[in-house]
């Protein structure tokens, strides 16, 4: 469980999260959905040490995280846009992130389904932005974390690639992982998650189940709600030319 | 194997498997090539070898850090988000990037010099003080990089700064002593240009090796002063001392910046 408590992040004059609470369920899936600029990467690297709130608590099951980092032992983390050192060799990636965390458990799963070891002698910087994804998703599934961070995880994995990950994403669910995944495919989204995050402008405009959204919004598929969701916002804040 | 020498080893991988890298190393092999081609005897050699380190060192650790820190961006948030202290992930990164750019240097131009049995012509002092020259302002010029390339995300304007630092302490510096000479020429200037000298890297590194070459027409106005102040035994003692202070300051700015900021 993690619990995120009056999370408030500025980047200059520029407020990015302006009080953000939320907790993230175990056993279920966390769609983290927003405009550009609304946040997400944001809250995500709060949630990673990377860049370190203004204001506000994050809880991993109650406890407060520290900055030295021993808390990231238990999260695996896909960045929006992987890159490894150009001319380090997949197998060389995979070697140094275990040798990284010596004594974790290591889960292959998806490094096997990717068929990642077909790759293993290749450069990392030779590879296409799909391959790169999924060394990135690999690795964030290699030491069976309690906690999955995907920033975009789908964004270049070619529809096979796709189905792979998300079965093993389903299989991380019932194991009762927690998942948070933010993409702008709602209609993918829709497929997979339980609960629904909105945000706007820094701001959580909607936190709760699916199915609570849809009922909220009168409608019946996740992509119309948001839209109204964001309708309504607009509608709320004024200005005519907003609307549109 | 600690985080550090983990971080380490994997930038070390990459950089050995650089192109640019290997373009450094033998280009500074080249350089020493044509100098043995015209130049001749050994002396000489290294005193023209050092006017080369002095300004092609500082300026490719300083643009070659600069893009291989925001090159290795995603990679840094990658090592972050492992369950590793920001501390140790600096000193990987750092030693990462200062050792390939040291190797580079050495080979570059020890292997022509003992190509050349030139090691056995030139005094020893001379050539161990322009490998430790080299050293150590690849070590300073480095850390330079990262510490401007950690405090700001713009691309162009870290490059920029990267060259003006190399201008400033390279060309600029020099310009500034004479100018300070040429104005001042009435003056007891001894010990302010002492002081000058001890503020510049560049400077510092020149004078441990001319002295140590027993070069004292080449030492200029501050290398014989500073000769003259501290005698050639303890000379380039105080120039290495110095060297080090230089180095440990943006060590330090880049490691508080790596810590501090947000990625």
């Amino acid at each position: 469980m993690i619990t995120l408590d009056g999370l408030r992040k500025a980047y200059g004059p520029r407020s990015v999260l302006d009080g953000v609470s939320l907790a993230l369920a175990p056993g279920r899936i966390t769609a983290l959905v927003g405009p550009n600029g609304s946040g997400k990467t944001t809250l995500i690297k709060c949630l990673l040490g990377l860049a370190r709130p203004d204001a506000g608590r994050i809880l991993l099951d109650g406890v407060a995280i520290d900055a030295a980092g021993a808390y990231r032992a238990r999260i695996g983390y896909a960045p929006q846009a992987p890159h490894f050192p150009a001319n380090l060799a997949v197998g060389e990636v995979f070697a140094m992130l275990r040798a990284l965390r010596p004594g974790a458990t290591i889960d292959e799963g998806l490094l096997e389904s990717f068929g990642l070891r077909a790759e293993w002698g290749t450069p990392v910087g030779t590879l296409s932005g799909g391959w790169r994804q999924k060394v990135s998703l690999a690795a964030a599934w290699l030491f069976r974390p309690d906690v999955l961070i995907l920033d975009e995880p789908t964004a270049g994995l070619d529809p096979i690639a796709a189905g792979l990950f998300k079965h093993a994403l389903r299989g991380a669910r019932s194991d009762g992982r927690t998942v948070c995944i933010t993409s702008h495919i709602l209609s993918e989204l829709e497929e997979f998650a339980d609960d629904v995050a909105f945000l706007n402008e820094g701001r959580l405009r909607f936190a709760g189940p699916v199915h609570a959204l849809l009922e909220e919004t009168g409608m019946r598929r996740l992509e119309p709600a948001i839209a109204a969701l964001l309708r309504g916002l607009r509608v709320e804040q004024g200005g005519v030319g907003a609307v549109a | 194997m600690s985080a550090v020498a983990l971080v380490l080893r994997a930038g070390a991988r990459d950089l050995a498997r650089n192109r640019w890298l290997l373009a450094y190393g033998l280009g500074l092999a080249g350089v020493a090539e044509l100098l043995f081609l015209f130049g001749g005897a050994g002396n000489q050699v290294v005193l023209s070898l050092l006017n080369a380190t002095l300004l092609l060192v500082p300026l490719v650790a300083l643009v070659f850090g600069t893009m291989h820190v925001y090159a290795s961006r995603e990679f840094i948030e990658l090592l972050l988000a492992q369950p590793l202290a920001r501390p140790a992930v600096f000193t990987g990164l750092y030693l990462g990037l200062a050792l390939p750019l040291t190797a580079a240097f050495l080979l570059g131009i020890g292997v022509p010099l003992l190509l050349h049995g030139a090691a056995a012509e030139a005094p020893r002092a001379a050539l161990v003080a322009l490998a430790a020259g080299g050293v150590f302002l690849t070590a300073t010029f480095s850390a330079l990089a990262m510490a401007i390339a950690l405090g700001t995300d713009d691309r162009l304007k870290g490059m920029s700064l990267s060259l003006a630092a190399w201008f400033l302490l390279t060309i600029g510096y020099d310009g500034g002593v004479l100018a300070v000479v040429s104005l001042f020429g009435n003056w007891p200037l001894e010990r302010p240009l002492l002081g000058l000298m001890l503020g510049n890297p560049v400077d510092l590194a020149r004078v441990l090796v001319l002295t140590s070459l027993d070069a004292s027409a080449l030492l200029g106005y501050t290398g014989a002063l500073f000769r003259r102040a501290f005698g050639s035994a303890v000379g380039p003692l105080i120039a290495l001392a110095a060297l080090s202070l230089w180095c440990a300051l943006p060590v330090s700015l880049a490691r508080r910046r790596f810590v501090r900021r947000d990625f």
